[in-house]
């Protein structure tokens, strides 16, 4: 069910952090596009929804040595699961097309054990019914579901989207796969048939989206054997399908926990040949 | 009709021989029960029709003190089918002085448990989703059939006791379906020990499973983590010591003698015995944990811990204040022989195992594990205190009216002057 299986297509992130002015577009995108309800109160940031985060990272060096990094957070859609494998009514699950963990708000009970268990904080909880201000209902997104109190949510890669292009390709009566190499099969949507609307929101072009798997894809050559990639929380065996790119390497290191004495983790030992 | 006007309006309805205390007494008492009743309803009422925003929890803390409250009485209702399992299977005949207010503790803790549920799951109508689209790779869906099925056998082992009451074991039937309930009860004690065996430990495994919580996850044996096997240790080890405490509370409010010395000492022996056997390995684990979990993570010992809240100072009062202090009084005859130092013990033992269930739910969540993230706290709002308060009123209540109407305390008339009172 939520087996770490090498799909076809794995639809991921590589996200650089040296691009990365910590604008907030994606958060703003992603709320926008997701239906994502304003909260009342705002003041407490443990209660707001945003399934994408901008994470501020610092170096902690006095000035003038003092940097500053941001770094953008949304569902890490880990390849090994820790929230899919706990949820007791299977409301969460990794699809074998493409890669998405998804979240089904009509069968989530609301125990909140994925939240417990996602170590990233990716996962929102409904804690009163949604409330758009008059007016602003008119502008939600029409394929995406506005959630009840009560269930969890998350980022879902915008997978509305995904449907939509292959829903295109489908009426125009293609196939939604085509042959890759070595027997694999990548999607029929061109690169930029499906985009997450947190990188096409973003300014820089700091987010790239695509199939990690899908050698004609740009994520395919911004995560393979390049020295500044990383993931977060790498050790912990997540598989995760975002990717961040960073040619400093304090905030590489800041991407896992180290002891004192390791020394930080190179791309090359800690990314898989083959995703 | 030859009434007695000296004795209490319901005093017909005592058990056999026995003496209560007046009935206005009783109203009186009962109305303050209802008050918290009545108090955790209405956070019960806000809950259900505004949401769980009304609590203090939040998205870093998904879990709080509606489940650290849940754990902490189910491990102690384990005094049930633990005592259920050494009085009916291993046949260890004096613990039926005290195995019929072992399995109403235990129906208690596990209803009330389940109620607390009710508020807790933020879609509470979809409960039954836990049967129907269950996932068995989950932990928690375990816990879900397990908690459900056991209550079912708390019931069962329930109902023999509340017909027996005095006029109601007066029918016939309800003598006989008693009397035949009795006779199966070396059944439903085995089942209850299965059940209860599993359950305990999937609550404990469904921490230790949480592969991305460095705090909480542990190695194990097969699909089981350390942590159920721990569980399942613990819960044996507090749940007689906790039966002792309640009867000992019981005969304070009272002024009676319902259970004899020799019998709680019994049940602290076996609480001390068990504590024994799971502090054991619960050192290992934790050296398993700091020594191996922790670096293999890329985090230290004091990455565990932070400030006061969340300070060493829990993990000492868990393994030595709490854990090695009442494990050596409790196994000490000497100590047992003192009442003071006995209860004392019980109550650190049961101290030990409910700062055990808070840690590996709150501080699992407080520690950050992204190391740009922060350490975030947790304090339990008004809302939550109430409801868990209504549990225990509940307990109370259900206590109550046990004690005056049923016959709980097969010893009570024995230790209270022998003779049976003529009514």
């Amino acid at each position: 069910m939520s087996a770490n299986k090498d799909f076809n297509v794995r639809w991921g992130m590589a996200i650089d952090l040296d691009k990365c002015t910590g604008c907030g577009a994606c958060m703003v995108a992603c709320q926008a596009e997701n239906n994502l309800a304003p909260v009342a109160d705002a003041s407490n940031k443990l209660r707001v929804m945003n399934w994408l985060v901008v994470f501020e990272l610092s170096n902690k060096k006095p000035f003038p040595d003092h940097e500053l990094v941001y770094l953008p957070r949304p569902c890490q859609q880990c390849g090994e699961q820790p929230c899919a494998t706990v949820c007791p009514v299977i409301a969460t699950e990794r699809n074998e097309d493409g890669g998405i963990v998804s979240q089904i708000y009509p069968r989530c009970i609301g125990c909140r054990y994925c939240m417990a268990a996602c170590p990233y904080h990716a996962r929102y909880f409904n804690w009163f019914d949604p409330i758009w201000p008059k007016g602003m209902e008119k502008a939600l997104t029409p394929d995406v579901s506005v959630r009840p109190r009560g269930v969890v949510e998350k980022c879902s890669f915008c997978h509305h989207r995904y449907m939509a292009a292959k829903d295109k390709i489908r009426v125009g009566g293609g196939s939604v796969y085509v042959p890759g190499e070595k027997g694999r099969k990548h999607s029929a949507i061109p690169e930029d048939g499906y985009v997450t609307s947190c990188a096409e929101a973003c300014p820089n072009g700091a987010i790239v989206f695509g199939d990690l798997n899908n050698p004609a894809h740009k994520v395919y050559r911004l995560t393979r054997g390049n020295a500044h990639a990383f993931r977060l929380l790498e050790r912990l065996g997540t598989d995760t399908a975002v990717y961040y790119l960073s040619s400093r390497e304090w905030v590489r290191r800041l991407g896992d926990n180290y002891l004192q004495d390791e020394e930080t983790q190179k791309p090359k030992r800690i990314l898989p040949n083959k995703h | 009709m030859n009434v007695n006007y000296n004795l209490p309006l319901d005093a017909e309805l005592f058990p056999e021989g026995c003496e209560r205390c007046s009935f206005s007494q009783f109203l009186l008492w009962l109305a303050v029960v209802g008050l918290v009743l009545l108090w955790g309803l209405y956070a019960a009422f806000l809950v259900l029709s505004t949401g769980l925003g009304v609590t203090a929890l939040d998205d870093y803390f998904g879990f709080g003190l509606w489940i650290t409250f849940d754990l902490a009485v189910i491990a102690l209702g384990a005094g049930a089918f633990f005592t259920g399992l050494l009085r009916y299977i291993l046949n260890i005949d004096p613990l039926k002085n005290i195995i019929n207010l072992a399995v109403i503790i235990g129906f208690i803790c596990y209803s009330g448990a389940m109620l607390i549920l009710v508020l807790d799951i933020g879609q509470p109508l979809r409960a039954w989703f836990g049967y129907w689209h269950a996932n068995v790779h989950s932990m928690l869906t375990e816990v879900i059939f397990c908690i459900t099925c056991y209550c079912i056998v708390l019931i069962i082992e329930y109902v023999p006791l509340i017909l027996e009451q005095k006029q109601l074991n007066k029918n016939p039937l309800l003598h006989h379906i008693a009397h035949n309930l009795h006779v199966t009860m070396p059944l439903f004690a085995g089942i209850g020990a299965f059940l209860s065996t599993f359950h305990q430990g999937s609550l404990g495994g469904m921490y230790g499973v949480l592969f991305g919580r460095p705090y909480a996850f542990r190695d194990g044996f097969f699909i089981w983590p350390w942590t159920f096997f721990l569980f399942v240790l613990s819960a044996v080890a507090s749940g007689p010591a906790f039966t002792v405490l309640i009867a000992t509370l019981m005969e304070k409010m009272t002024g009676k003698k319902l259970v004899s010395y020799e019998i709680k000492s019994l049940m602290g022996k076996i609480a001390g015995t068990m504590l024994l056997v799971y502090l054991v390995f619960k050192f290992l684990d934790t050296g398993a944990w700091i020594w191996s979990i922790a670096p293999r993570s890329g985090l230290d010992f004091d990455s565990f811990f932070h400030g006061w809240i969340y300070g060493k100072w829990l993990l000492f009062s868990e393994l030595i204040l709490c854990g090695l202090l009442p494990c050596f009084m409790l196994l000490s005859s000497s100590m047992r022989s003192n009442p003071a130092l006995f209860y004392l013990a019980a109550l650190l033992d049961c101290t030990g195992i409910v700062i055990n269930r808070y840690v590996l739910t709150v501080q699992t969540l407080a520690a950050p594990v992204m190391p740009f993230d922060r350490w975030v706290t947790y304090s339990p709002n008004w809302v939550e205190w109430a409801a868990s308060a209504f549990v225990l009123a509940y307990g109370a209540l259900l206590l109550s009216l046990s004690y005056r109407y049923l016959p709980v305390f097969p010893q009570e008339i024995r230790l209270n002057g022998g003779q049976a009172k003529k009514l």
